[in-house]
């Protein structure tokens, strides 16, 4: 059995359709168990990720797609955003991603948002690729279940 | 998903309310009507956040560029009724030292809109 479940949805890179991904995200974050204050943090931060690619990675009159894939671990959500309208290998793309760079992070924010800041405080790990297209890959762990285990493992 | 951008004038005071969701594509709206309000010296602006339940930075955005313009024109903005989440994202982006906010405990469980 694989070791998570994997959704991926792809929508055109059109601002009305930011929420729609917005929502998929949170349903998505209620199976994994996550608070309600951390499934608000994942919609922000997803939403900026996709509002990056709504606002920059298409020129005007091109039209484009933004892809989400979401890995849905036991305790843990990984969600890929990337700009190129082709589907893309999770699990590739995965091994691909690195920390980014203080200069591709600036190009990334070039119109001085506060999205990537965002991202990188409200998700616990956040990679930005920018080959052939910007990719973001972020991971968020179920807080209470962390703690949980850390417990046990401290009075076993 | 709607904003509704409800002003009281009377004298110095504008009141608005904003309802909904604040992201980048119901952001324009509420720019475009932040930016047709005619700002005098020493007006006092209110806006009333507890009925608005999603916010990303294309909406810090527009507060912050509507922001910029009051202290320009020398009148005074302030976010009301904000709920904790909605704080804790103006104290994260360290716009909180910058503009005046107001915390209001009761929004916060009407607030848990999916």
């Amino acid at each position: 059995m694989k070791a998570f479940d994997y959704i991926e949805i792809r929508i055109p890179a059109k601002p009305q359709y930011v929420s729609v991904a917005r929502l998929t995200i949170s349903g998505l974050a209620v199976r994994v168990g996550f608070s309600y204050d951390d499934i608000e943090d994942l919609k922000i931060a997803s939403s900026e990720a996709v509002t990056n690619v709504v606002q920059h990675a298409y020129n005007e009159g091109e039209e484009g797609d933004v892809v989400i894939g979401c890995a849905l671990y036991e305790s843990r959500m990984e969600i890929m955003v990337a700009d190129y309208g082709n589907s893309f290998n999770f699990e590739e793309i995965k091994e691909k991603v690195g920390p980014y760079h203080e200069e591709e992070a600036i190009d990334f924010l070039r119109e001085g948002g506060l999205g990537l800041y965002l991202m990188e405080t409200l998700m616990d790990e956040v990679k930005v690729n920018n080959e052939g297209g910007v990719t973001v890959f972020m991971t968020k762990y179920v807080t209470r279940e962390q703690v949980e285990e850390n417990v046990e493992r401290i009075t076993s | 998903m709607n904003i509704i951008f409800q002003v009281q004038e009377s004298e110095q005071v504008i009141r608005g309310i904003i309802e909904g969701e604040l992201d980048t594509f119901t952001a324009p709206q509420l720019k475009e009507e932040l930016e047709a309000m005619t700002l005098t010296e020493g007006m006092h602006v209110e806006i009333d956040l507890s009925k608005l339940n999603y916010m990303d930075s294309t909406g810090l955005g527009v507060f912050v560029g509507f922001y910029k313009r009051a202290k320009r024109e020398q009148a005074n903005v302030k976010l009301v009724g904000l709920s904790s989440r909605l704080r804790r994202l103006f104290e994260i982006t360290g716009l909180s030292d910058l503009m005046e906010i107001e915390t209001d405990k009761k929004v916060e469980v009407s607030n848990e809109g999916i």
